[in-house]
């Protein structure tokens, strides 16, 4: 396979210092979930998947579910790096009237797949369109992330037990195991435990991976694409705030952005 | 007494529209384990491989289906009305907020449903749904009607949320005067020069029996199923305004937030004329047989010739 590690890694980087400049420009938003997830999320689109960049809307695209839909600066800087996201979308994102609302919504966007913001109906939304793709016969596929502090909501659990009664094996979820929620760690909040475990207890095939890894990002993706007999699950362990020292394994910076100087700190250690 | 024989449920006529719509392959039927209930079961029997079972999980269904409506599916979605309640922020976040063209039933809507008791009788959906905004809401008054409206569906342009009855009612329509119906359009059933009765549902009948009666002393009144609830047919209710300048609701709902609300609200801001409501008086129901329970409750013809009575001694 022709990955080349070090230029997603690099694509990464760029986006690392994309979440934080926007966070920052808006004054309000979700860095440790976003800082979290761009990994994955950089690994997905540079290899397995499928879409056209001159055809966002093409209806036999592959479909990313961003269901932790707070990361939006995440997508937004993924989206920018592929070209479909200009610079004024995104240094306007949560300004009334920009492309880039507050929490990932598809009818703001082209590129997003999904109106997220409400935690626990990606997965649902998934297995929709995957049961769709499979009665057009298309190999398309669907990719679903979650954040692990999602997996309280109970319409995951659903949601994961009718991906496995319909066999849905053209469906992949990226679970965030970032351990840090909006309040507080989870394991204050309200502990899950082992997520794999549980999703192989529903019938999933399970992987587990540093997050942070893309050898291993890539690996897992690939895996998960090769896998078409049942729904596969990604547990990607992460770090909440990754690349940014003080945001790092910090409940705070869950939904604060950073101020003036704490943004030169943030862009001096991203260079 | 569950109801006459002859006639049709609400719920029967989902359940044929459903497979009339099977033509278009587009359409997907998904259900929450009542689909014997709500009549999708019909659409299952013939075509289990558009037929999604989701068990009793009726957040997951919400959002399959809107999924699916972004796949370029039409999905209908059922279940008993009080259940699709508890998804309802599935609804508005996942179907209604980005636009996708999901039908959802309620079917058991009301206190009619009886015997089960309160858990089982939805008494405000109809409002709840109203407040979603691009949302269409429905409750048509008997099995061809429903038939029809939901055959409308196929070429709507926005999600909706239907309502259907359990119980048989006498036919309001025949096969040629079902076919007048449009999503949006209230429907005159009776005129009369007196007072305006608006009703949806099993109390459209109710309504029709109440005006039969009023005649004879002497009260002729206009009768309307109201079958859409949203957007509701503000030119009609301007006509009746300037013609009757009275009404009646009457709704085997809540008084609050339902067809009574939504009268009322257009009828403040347009054209304020006297109105009484019959429904369900902010509480919530109990076990008993149909008839009982709408004579307990105050939603049947005798009420509706109450408010009458009352709202002309206020025109």
């Amino acid at each position: 396979m022709g990955v080349n590690i070090k230029e997603l890694e690099d694509t990464a980087r760029n986006c690392r210092k994309n979440i934080v400049q926007m966070i920052h420009k808006a004054g309000a938003g979700h860095p440790g979930g976003s800082l979290s997830a761009i990994d994955l999320i950089v690994g997905l689109y540079g290899t397995e998947f499928r879409f056209d960049v001159k055809n966002p809307n093409w209806s036999d695209r592959d479909r990313f579910i961003m269901s932790k839909g707070h990361a939006s600066p995440a997508v937004y800087s993924m989206l920018f790096e592929l070209g479909l996201l200009d610079q004024n979308d995104i240094d306007t994102f949560r300004q009334l009237g920009s492309t880039c609302q507050g929490h990932v919504d598809m009818k703001w966007t082209d590129g997003v797949d999904f109106s997220a913001g409400s935690l626990g109906m990606g997965l649902s939304f998934g297995i929709g369109c995957a049961l769709a793709a499979r009665m057009d016969k298309s190999s398309r596929k669907i990719w679903v992330m979650i954040g692990d502090g999602e997996t309280q909501e109970g319409q995951i659990w659903e949601a994961a037990m009718a991906a496995d009664h319909h066999k849905i094996g053209n469906l992949n979820i990226i679970v965030d195991r970032n351990r840090i929620q909006n309040d507080d760690f989870m394991d204050v909040q309200m502990e899950i435990g082992d997520i794999g475990e549980k999703f192989s207890s529903f019938g999933w095939a399970v992987k587990e991976i540093n997050g942070h890894d893309m050898h291993e990002v890539v690996s897992a993706l690939n895996w998960a694409s090769n896998n078409n007999t049942e729904p596969c699950a990604i547990i990607a362990h992460t770090v909440k705030g990754k690349g940014i020292s003080f945001m790092e394994n910090n409940p705070s910076f869950h939904g604060k952005a950073p101020d003036d100087n704490e943004l030169a700190i943030a862009m001096e250690e991203l260079s | 007494m569950s109801g006459p024989s002859t006639g049709g449920a609400s719920r029967d006529g989902y359940g044929n529209a459903l497979l009339r719509l099977a033509d278009d392959k587009r359409v997907v039927v998904l259900e929450a384990d009542l689909g014997k209930s709500t009549k999708s079961c019909l659409f299952r029997a013939k075509h289990p491989e558009r037929t999604i079972s989701v068990g009793i999980a009726e957040q997951n269904m919400m959002l399959v289906a809107a999924g699916m409506a972004s796949s370029g599916k039409v999905p209908f979605a059922s279940t008993f009305a009080i259940f699709t309640e508890r998804a309802f922020e599935q609804v508005r976040n996942g179907i209604a907020r980005p636009g996708l063209v999901v039908h959802i039933c309620g079917s058991h809507g009301g206190i009619h449903t009886g015997t089960d008791g309160s858990s089982a009788q939805s008494i405000e959906d109809l409002g709840i749904y109203r407040t979603i905004p691009n949302l269409t809401v429905m409750h048509p008054c008997d099995d061809l009607s429903a038939e029809e409206l939901t055959m409308q569906l196929l070429n709507h342009g926005n999600p909706s949320y239907t309502r259907t009855a359990r119980n048989k009612v006498p036919r309001t329509y025949d096969q040629d005067s079902v076919k007048s119906l449009k999503i949006g359009k209230g429907s005159v059933i009776r005129e009369g020069h007196d007072v305006a009765i608006i009703a949806c549902g099993i109390m459209v009948n109710e309504a029709s029996m109440a005006a039969s009666n009023l005649a004879i002393e002497g009260i002729n009144a206009t009768v309307v199923d109201m079958h859409t609830i949203k957007p509701l047919d503000g030119n009609l209710i301007n006509i009746l305004s300037n013609n009757i300048g009275c009404f009646v609701t009457a709704e085997d709902h809540s008084v609050i937030g339902g067809l009574g609300g939504a009268v009322s609200e257009y009828l403040a801001r347009n054209c304020p004329s006297p109105l009484e409501m019959v429904g369900v008086n902010d509480r919530f129901g109990e076990s008993g047989e149909t008839g009982d329970l709408m004579l307990h409750i105050g939603i049947n013809s005798e009420s509706i010739e109450n408010a009458v009575r009352k709202v002309l001694k206020r025109k």
